[in-house]
């Protein structure tokens, strides 16, 4: 199957600043794909990268089997998200979805007119005088009425309530149900956890993880044991992150064997605790071509 | 029908509540053989969790033999694992609620009753007996 999205060492400069840089990572279709990382990681420069927004300065990336916003045809299957919710604050709903149906040539307007009878927005109502949860209702309406198979959302929920950040987010399940593959950045990770089967992790402009979580998750440990020198590891383990007392070391690690020394006490590591570790790793580290799969080259030890 | 919840705080992961929640379901005679689960789309517009997720615990109820999918139908639960034991269940409740009591008033906490239930039940077991 063509894959969601796939970049191969690309980079994105603005002026003298590297927003992204050597990223390479490939997206299944059929995905939730959460990105996360710290402001200024380069969250949304990838996402305008995958929309067409914005072009690489090297590297390629191709969405869905082509280049993004090549032609109308590539627009069509995508829809976005963007960070702040850009709607016409003077237009009312009805408006947003006749404006949606004249700019797309595939509009499915019962597709759009269900989805805001549903939530029960009312058509002559104006933009502006929405609720942040109505306002990302509508945006939602407007980008599922093009029929994308692919949805990129910039920090969709960060502005919501709570209860209006579960029913959107259940609202994206149902549609990630039918299949609809769906790309989305956001800081909170108990959300990232609940509705993401895909992670990537970026840090610097670079991506520090990128994988499946469930194979990602199979893949680290936590290791709790007498101190003792991270060095002295099987060569199979590398170290994410470490923190000593004078008498115990914690280590997380990556390793695709199962841990057998006993004086370790091994836990698995929650996806939360994975993403800071990986969040956190130096700077000057960099992210090997195994990110893909596994994890960075942190510190090969053995 | 069951209806599924999801806690974050927890530290469970959501697959794993997921099959416990059916097992406990069916333990407990709320689910019983022939009961269809809700489909994959009515679990994740419920609780907002990843269809997968939901795949995930449906085919490992499948695996253990406690439910099957029907193709373009659902997932239908095919044994009970309550039967014979359900029965005393009334009984086995009773005696824990005045044991609860008691334990109450021995100035016991809630943290401490749970930690005195788990150790008991971890030691029992490792003993075989439980």
């Amino acid at each position: 199957m063509t894959a969601a999205i796939e970049a191969v060492a690309v980079g994105k400069r603005f002026g003298r600043t590297w927003a992204l840089q050597e990223s390479t990572l490939t997206v299944p279709a059929g995905r939730v794909v959460g990105l996360v990382g710290s402001n200024g990681a380069g969250k949304s420069t990838l996402l305008n990268l995958a929309v067409g927004l914005l072009q690489p300065t090297n590297g390629q990336i191709t969405v869905l089997g082509a280049r993004p916003g090549r032609n109308a045809g590539q627009l069509a299957k995508v829809g976005f998200l963007a960070q702040d919710i850009p709607l016409y604050g003077s237009l009312s709903v009805g408006d947003h979805l006749r404006l949606g149906a004249r700019l797309n040539p595939k509009w499915d307007a019962t597709a759009a007119e269900q989805r805001i009878a549903r939530v029960g927005l009312d058509r002559s109502q104006r933009a502006a005088g929405l609720s942040g949860g109505q306002r990302a209702q509508l945006a939602l309406a407007v980008a599922m009425g093009k029929r994308p198979q692919l949805l990129i959302l910039d920090e969709p929920v960060a502005s919501l309530d709570p209860l209006a950040r579960r029913e959107f987010l259940a609202d994206l399940m149902e549609l990630a149900a039918d299949g609809l593959s769906i790309a989305l950045s956001s800081h909170i990770l108990a959300d990232v956890e609940r509705v993401c089967d895909h992670l990537i992790v970026l840090a610097a402009g670079r991506v520090r993880l990128a994988g499946d979580v469930e194979d990602l998750l199979a893949a680290h440990k936590l290791l709790i044991g007498a101190r003792r020198d991270a060095n002295r590891l099987p060569a199979d383990m590398t170290v994410i992150q470490e923190s000593h007392t004078d008498r115990q070391s914690t280590l997380l690690v990556h390793t695709t064997q199962p841990v057998l020394d006993p004086s370790w006490t091994v836990s698995d590591v929650g996806l939360e605790d994975l993403v800071l570790a990986y969040m956190a790793a130096p700077s000057a580290v960099a992210t090997s071509t195994i990110a893909q799969a596994v994890a960075p080259t942190l510190r090969s030890v053995g | 029908m069951i209806e599924f919840r999801i806690d974050a705080s927890t530290g469970v992961s959501p697959y794993r509540q997921l099959v416990h929640q059916v097992r406990q379901a069916l333990l407990l005679g709320v689910l019983r053989e022939g009961d269809r689960l809700p489909t994959v789309k009515e679990v994740v517009a419920k609780v907002a969790i990843n269809p997968n997720t939901v795949l995930k615990a449906y085919r490992e109820l499948e695996f253990e033999g406690l439910a099957e999918g029907r193709p373009g139908v659902g997932t239908f639960v095919t044994r009970s694992i309550a039967d014979s034991s359900l029965s005393a269940h009334a009984t086995l409740r009773k005696d824990l609620s005045g044991w609860l009591a008691r334990a109450r008033r021995a100035g016991l906490d809630d943290d401490s009753i749970a930690a005195l239930f788990e150790s008991t039940f971890r030691s029992r077991v490792n003993e075989g007996v439980a």
